[in-house]
This record gives structure tokens, sequence and C-alpha cells, in this order.
């Protein structure tokens, strides 16, 4: 456990890929079976263990010590947890050794909660504080260390000569503590496949500009929309089902009313929306009402209700007992419309195909596509086989022209890693009409979002050089910069939120130009924005 | 009837003032008389008319302000007792610093400890702490919560040493305040057998030599400046915690920044000062520390100055001793 609550410790203060990366690969050197194996389950959040309910927490620490120095403690740290990890007596140490992260997740997993509880108390006894602290994330559920299950699978990848995607593809037929696959990894032998339910890593596509499309013939290729949702795999066989994102991770859970809805026996690519059926039509929902689903790991009938899940497909990589990975896609998308066609369902559909004559008329296809659900065209070589990986010459995104708006930089950060000493992270804000306490109409500024790409180097000098000589306040470590540098930002689209001040939020925003020529006033305004909303 | 410290001791807003020995402790701000605990800035400034302290203390003042930081100084051995009025004066170490002592005070049949800043942990750099029984103590709460409970020193080097083998193209770059931290990082660095040059920021230098020059042994120590990230490579640098992320530090690439300090058990404060490696090594007591050296002085009564009074106060009057916060101002949170 002491290993591990180190490793979490790290990782929480480490900002940058590559420096988790570094100490995640270190620690599934040195850990022992099957202690990393169950860590790797645990940063790749799959491990489901019983829930213990903070207020069961504090009032078991309450017993053991002063409730006044609890409550004090607690005030002053912010954090139940941490207050609890830090607090716990230590007295007890000699009674109890520190346990093992094996032996924490087994006995958790089959305890009730009341046991549950006792074997807390003992573990807090053997460990030290950071031991503390990495066993109660551990019970809480969520470990928000900044780890995602492709971050920890690449740093298993780094043991040995198993690449990522091999691991992917294999990784759902194993279990944790995922022993024979580290195993693997590390030079053994390769475990035999057990069923057909696996993940196969997904067939990815390129960019494309307009440029680029000399070069092709178009009747080679077959164009698409691009879906503003998430691309899944639904991989069902002998009565199971599971769904997985595009990284591999079993998002089934999530999506009971899609599962319940499986009554095939096929690998299909699709893409994950949020559709409603209205007049017998189906109507795509903003990428915002899919994310409402995919925060929640256990949507509730309401959610369910007023949010349903659908999956438009667009490949099929085996339907029954016929593998077509390698087809040509032509033939695949026979396959996949002869078989939709047997049986329609109605939280699937087919994505359908855009018949044009030449590239020009596309590109005006493209301009005109700001509906709901969409991020621009896939264009996709009718001859294509399904190839795992970004494979070059077969599949291309040709994204839709982002969104552009001049915004006036309202207050700086320092950024992490080789940026902690420059200013690189910015909220940006907008006009909006304002009235003074006189009575006096003018304007002021509000944020509107925040960026912290899209410059370059020398750029990024620039910027640093003008927020240290433009500071007015400071709060912590935020600067409030004076309203005098205006820069063009692109973003994919904007929303309506709550969340802001300004009352909308923007997709993806990263900075496209500094225009150091204009000056502050003559940035737009936050119903400029607002007009541009889908 | 002996006369109770409460008579003859008390906080003033320029510090804590000693009638009957006509002197303030650590004035904040500057007086005739002064007796200084140690030298951080906030307990020693500028400008007094005469001031009494150990030798290392006035040759920190000196090395800070210039020779002529006060009218008149007095060197004081630990343990010798000097009388100042009715009053009879005696400096014991504190275990704070190089140079840092508690004060204790005698009149009328009472003693009172004033304890300034202390630790009670081994520190290689000045000698430590000794409990002096008295009727009144008076302690700083710095970590008077049971919050704080720092670990072992040893875990946290063995931090910086594993943090130099797992990103061995980096330099692992430690914030320390310049005075006492610094040396003492570098006096645990030696003890866990590293034995490269540690490199130094500026501001540090001149401090650590003084230390070497009153005997306290740190090895080599060379500047940073004119160094570029490619020599600095996995080196261990050490600067003042606020030019972390300043651009002093674009000199060493992309380091690992570390702060050393007693504040970085609590995460939330690790994080804002953007540590990477937060180490708690600290200069003062923790909590069971702070309970420990009340026991151990014995005294009936305590008076808790700057820090968390609330907390230790209400741990103390659990133990059936008085207690009560004692309200000086001008101290900081800093270590």
């Amino acid at each position: 456990m002491q290993l591990f609550a180190d490793l979490l410790d790290a990782l929480s203060y480490q900002p940058a890929r590559n420096g988790k990366l570094r100490l995640m690969e270190d620690y599934l050197r040195h850990a022992p079976d099957p202690d990393r194996g169950y860590a790797l389950a645990a940063l790749c959040g799959e491990l489901d263990l019983p829930s213990l309910k903070p207020a069961a927490l504090r009032d078991m620490t309450i017993a053991q010590i002063d409730p006044e120095l609890f409550h004090w403690s607690y005030d002053y740290v912010g954090d139940l947890a941490e207050t609890i990890a830090l607090i716990w007596p230590t007295g007890n140490t000699t009674t109890h050794a520190p346990p093992r992260l094996s032996e924490v997740i087994e006995r958790l997993r089959l305890a009730g909660r009341a046991e549950a509880m006792t074997l807390m108390s003992d573990w807090l006894d053997g460990l030290d504080a950071t031991g503390r602290w990495a066993l109660l994330k551990l019970a809480a559920g969520a470990l928000r260390v900044g780890v995602s299950a492709r971050l920890a699978k690449t740093a298993l990848s780094a043991l040995g000569t198993v690449s990522l995607e091999e691991i992917e593809e294999t990784w759902p037929q194993h279990q944790p503590p995922y022993t024979e696959l580290i195993q693997w990894v590390a030079g053994g032998e390769k475990p035999a496949a057990r069923n057909t339910l696996g993940f196969r890593p997904l067939m990815l596509s390129h960019p494309i500009e307009e440029s680029d499309l000399a070069n092709f013939a178009p009747h080679d290729f077959c164009a698409e929309w691009k879906w503003d949702g998430i691309r899944v795999q639904v991989a069902a066989a002998a009565g199971q089902v599971r769904l997985y994102s595009r990284a591999g991770e079993d998002i089934s859970g999530a999506f009971p009313d899609l599962i319940e809805q499986v009554d095939f026996e096929a690998v299909l690519d699709g893409e994950l929306l949020v559709a409603r059926h209205r007049n017998g039509a189906v109507e795509v929902a903003s990428f915002n009402d899919l994310q409402q689903r995919l925060n929640r790991k256990k949507p509730t009938p309401a959610l369910l209700a007023s949010s349903p899940a659908h999956v438009r497909l667009y490949d099929a990589l085996i339907i029954g007992n016929d593998d077509l990975r390698a087809l040509p896609l032509r033939e695949r998308r026979q396959h996949l419309e002869a078989w939709y066609g047997e049986k329609p369902r109605p939280r699937f559909d087919l994505s359908p195909l855009i018949q044009f004559a030449d590239w020009s008329e596309l590109a005006r296809l493209r301009a005109d596509a700001r509906a709901a659900g969409i991020e621009g065209l896939m264009l996709k070589r009718w001859e294509s086989p399904y190839i795992a990986g970004r494979v070059k010459g077969h599949w291309f995104k040709w994204k839709r022209d982002a969104l552009t708006i001049d915004a006036v930089l309202m207050y700086a950060q320092r950024g992490h890693g080789k940026r902690s000493s420059f200013y690189s992270d910015f909220t940006f804000g907008c006009w909006r009409p304002f009235v003074d306490e006189n009575g006096n109409p003018g304007r002021e500024l509000v944020p509107v979002g925040k960026a912290y790409s899209g410059f370059t180097d020398e750029e990024l000098r620039k910027l640093d050089r003008w927020v240290r000589n433009n500071t007015v306040e400071r709060f912590g470590p935020v600067r409030v910069l004076s309203p005098g540098l205006v820069a063009e930002f692109e973003f994919d689209s904007v929303h309506e939120s709550t969340r802001h001040k300004s009352g909308i939020a923007l997709r993806f925003p990263r900075f496209h130009r500094i225009r150091w020529d204009k000056p502050a006033n003559e940035a737009d305004e936050v119903e400029t924005l607002r007009k541009l909303m889908t | 009837m002996p006369l109770h410290p409460q008579h003859w001791l008390r906080p003033m807003p320029g510090g804590l003032y000693c009638e009957p020995g006509g002197f303030f402790i650590d004035p904040s701000r500057p007086v005739d008389r002064a007796i200084v605990t140690h030298g951080h800035g906030d307990h020693a400034r500028a400008g007094h008319g005469r001031v009494a302290a150990t030798t290392e203390t006035l040759a920190i003042m000196a090395a800070r302000y210039g020779e002529g930081f006060a009218r008149e100084t007095q060197a004081l051995a630990y343990g010798e007792r000097i009388s100042l009025g009715d009053v009879t004066l005696m400096l014991e170490p504190a275990g704070h610093i190089l140079g840092s002592a508690q004060v204790v005070l005698e009149h009328d049949g009472c003693r009172a400890v004033i304890s300034g800043d202390y630790k009670r942990r081994y520190d290689p750099t000045c000698p430590p702490f000794t409990p002096v029984k008295c009727d009144v103590f008076v302690t700083e709460a710095t970590f008077g919560l049971p919050v704080f409970r720092h670990p072992p020193d040893k875990n946290e080097i063995a931090k910086v040493l594993h943090a130099r083998e797992l990103f061995p193209d980096r330099s692992v770059l430690i914030g320390v305040y310049a005075l006492g931290k610094c040396q003492r990082v570098i006096a645990l660095l030696r003890r866990a057998g590293y034995d490269r040059p540690i490199y130094l920021h500026g501001a540090l230098q001149a401090l650590t030599q003084l230390y070497e020059s009153r005997g306290v042994a740190l090895g080599p120590t060379a500047s940073v400046a004119g160094m570029v990230p490619a020599q600095l490579k996995s080196e261990i640098v050490l600067c003042p915690p606020s030019a972390i992320g300043e651009v002093w530090s674009r000199r060493m690439g992309d380091p690992v920044p570390a702060v050393a300090s007693g504040w970085m058990r609590i995460r939330a404060r690790a994080r804002q000062a953007r540590a990477e490696l937060p180490l708690i090594i600290s200069d003062h007591c923790d909590w069971d520390e702070l309970l420990q050296t009340v026991r151990d002085v014995d005294a009936p009564e305590v008076w808790v100055t700057h820090g968390r009074e609330e907390a230790l106060i209400h741990a103390i009057q659990q133990t059936g001793r008085k207690a009560r916060a004692l309200s000086l101002i001008g101290y900081e949170d800093e270590e």
C-alpha cells in the first residue's frame, strides 16, 4: 500500500503527462504482483468497491479525537479525507502492520458496510499520513490524480515491447489484478484469447485541408457527416454486450438504455449521441446533453428519459461469425446496410452517405454544416480495410472551419512544467452593456473563456513580458491585466452555460492570432457570440 | 508571595515588554533595549538602541542589516546569566536555527521562559532545544493544529534523491527560506550521503557562508550564476521559494520544483506553492512536539503567541494547565 500511496501522492502533484508516465512506469516496475495490477485497475477507474459514507468516516475519527480539535482542523484543511488522514491518531501503529494494496482491495470488495469500517480503522492505524490519504481516496471511489485509463495503459506498455493497441485489444479479456497481462507485457508469454467481447482498437483518421483534396479523386471516397458525439464500439457476443469508448474503456454501465436494445451478435463502429425521436425523425441533441450522460456512471431514470442515448453506425467489424475487417469499406458498408435493413432498431441508425459530384460541391455542403451535432465531414477511401490505429492515406476528417472572435485578455496565470515561469494561461472577455451606479450606460468586459494554446514559443515570450508589464492587481497566482491586448480566438462552438457570468461557454477555445495592433474597445461583444450559438 | 509574571511581562504594541528589566523581546519596532531570540526578519529588526542576543544571532543581524544595525550589542553565551534591572536573564538553545535561543527570565521568585521559535527534532546546524522548568512558558503555535505532524526528515530527503533518479534530465529546484532552512536542507542531504556540489541562488550564499564560518560543515556549494540548463541536469539547486516560477528559474530549463516547509503538509498549500515535490521539512515544532514540550517544561501556565492558538490552548487546558493567547502582532507564518 505504501508504494501505491507514494505513487498517488506524486501523481497528484505532477502536472506533466510525461512526468505522470514516468512515475507510473517506475511503480509498475518495482511493485510486486498482484498489487501492481490492482493499482492499474484503480488508476483505470475499474474497481467497484463499496462506497463508504464520508459522514461515517468522520464519526469514526471523532470517536478517537477531541471533537473541538477535529472541528478546528477540518476548518483549516477544508477537505474531509485529508483532515482524517492527517489527524488520525498514530499511537496504534505498532499493533497494526500496514496492509498490502491487494489485501485492501480483496477484502474491501467482499465486505459489508460495517465490516468495511472496521477494516478501514485497522488499516488507518497501520499506515502513515500519505498511506491513510491514499486509502481514503481508494475507498471514496475516485482517485482524481489526473490519469486516464489510456495513460495508465500507456505506462504499462513502457515495461516491454507490447504496443498500447495490443494491450487495449486484450485488456477486456482480463480482470483485475491483470497478473497474466502484466507479465506478458513485461516479457512473458502472451495469454490465450478467451472470448470475442474484447475491444478491437479503432481505425482512426487524419486531418485534411481543402488544398490537399486536389490530389484525390472524388469517386475513390465516401463522405459522411462528422458527428459531434463520442466514438464507440458496440461488441455483442454470446448474450453479452459491451460498449467501449474510443480508448477501449468499458462504458456499458452508463448506457443501460442502449445495452438493453442489443439483441444481435456483432462488433460495430459508430458515434454515441443523445438523440430524441420527434414526429418520426431522430433529432440529435448538443454535445452538452451527451456530456451529462457521460458524467454519470449510473444514470437516473429522469436522465435516461430526458437524454436518451443513440448510436449512429458507420462501420461493421464483425457481423455474426463473419470478421469483415479485411474487406474494403465498400463491402463492409453493404453488409452493414443489409444487416440493419433486416431489423431496424430505434436506438441505432446508419450514418447516411453524402452524395457529391466533386470537391467543390462537398466544400459547399461543409460550409453550410452548422446544424447541431455536426463537426464537419469524414472522407473514407472505399477500398480501405479496417486497420487498427492511425494509418495513413485511408480516412480523413475535414472539420468545419472554426469560429473566431476578437476578445480582450483579462487574467493570466502561469503554466506548468516548462511553462512554469511563463504566463501562458489566459482568461479572455468580451464587452456587454452595463449601467453604472449613477445610471449612466456604458460597457463592461465579462470573461467568456480560457485559452492556453495556439501561440508559438516566441509569442509566448512576448505575451509573458506583456503580462508582467501590464498587471494592475494580483490575487494569489492570478494577475489581473489592464484591458489593453486583443487576440483573435478560435473555438469549435458556443453553448449556453449557467456556470459563467457571461451565460455562454466556448468549446475548445485557443489563440489564433494576437492582435497587438487592435485597441481593446474594438473587441467583440458578448452578443456577437450569442448569435453564433448552435 | 512570588510575583506572577503576568504582572511584569506584558504585550505592548511593539512586542513583549519586561517592565522590571526595561527591555522588549523580539520587538517589531525600534526600542531602546531589545533581546532578540533569533535572526529571522520578523523577530530581529534593525534600529534598536541596545541588542542582546547570541553571538551567532548578532552575526546574522550584521550580515543582513550591516554592522550598524544597533547602537550597542551584547553577545551572550547559552547559559550565561546577566542582570537587567531587577531581572536575571539567560539564553538557552531553541533548536530553531543557528544562534536561536529561548529567553529565561527570573524575577521576584518566578521564572518565565519565552521560547521564541523552536523545534525539537535533530538539526545538524544548531544545538538542540533545552527544556527549562518554569512557572510560565510562552510558546509559539505556528503548527498548532493536530493535522501538523511532520514526517521523519529522512523520508523527505529520500524523495529528493528519488526524484533525481526518476528524472535524470531535470534539476531538482528546492525553495527554501534563506536563513536556517537552506542550511539545514544542505546538511540533511549530506547526511543522506549526497556529496555532489549543491547549487545556490545568490540570495542564499552569504548566510550559507556565515554558517560555514561558524563551524557548520555543509560540503561543496556553488553559485548558479551563468549556468545553462544542460550543466544543471540532475543537480540539486536551492533558491528562495519566491524564485520558483520566476524568470530567474528559466536557467534550469525544466526543473522539478520542490518546496521545503512544514506548510507542505497541507495539499492546498503545496499546490499553491506550485510544488511538484512538496517536502515537509520544518524548523518549527509539530503538534505532538508542542504538547511534549509543554509537558517537559512542566509549566502550570502557558501563554500562546503567533500561529493557530485556539486549538493549542484548548489541548493544553485539557491537561489541567492554564493556557491563554498572548496577542503579539508582527510575526509571520513564514517558514
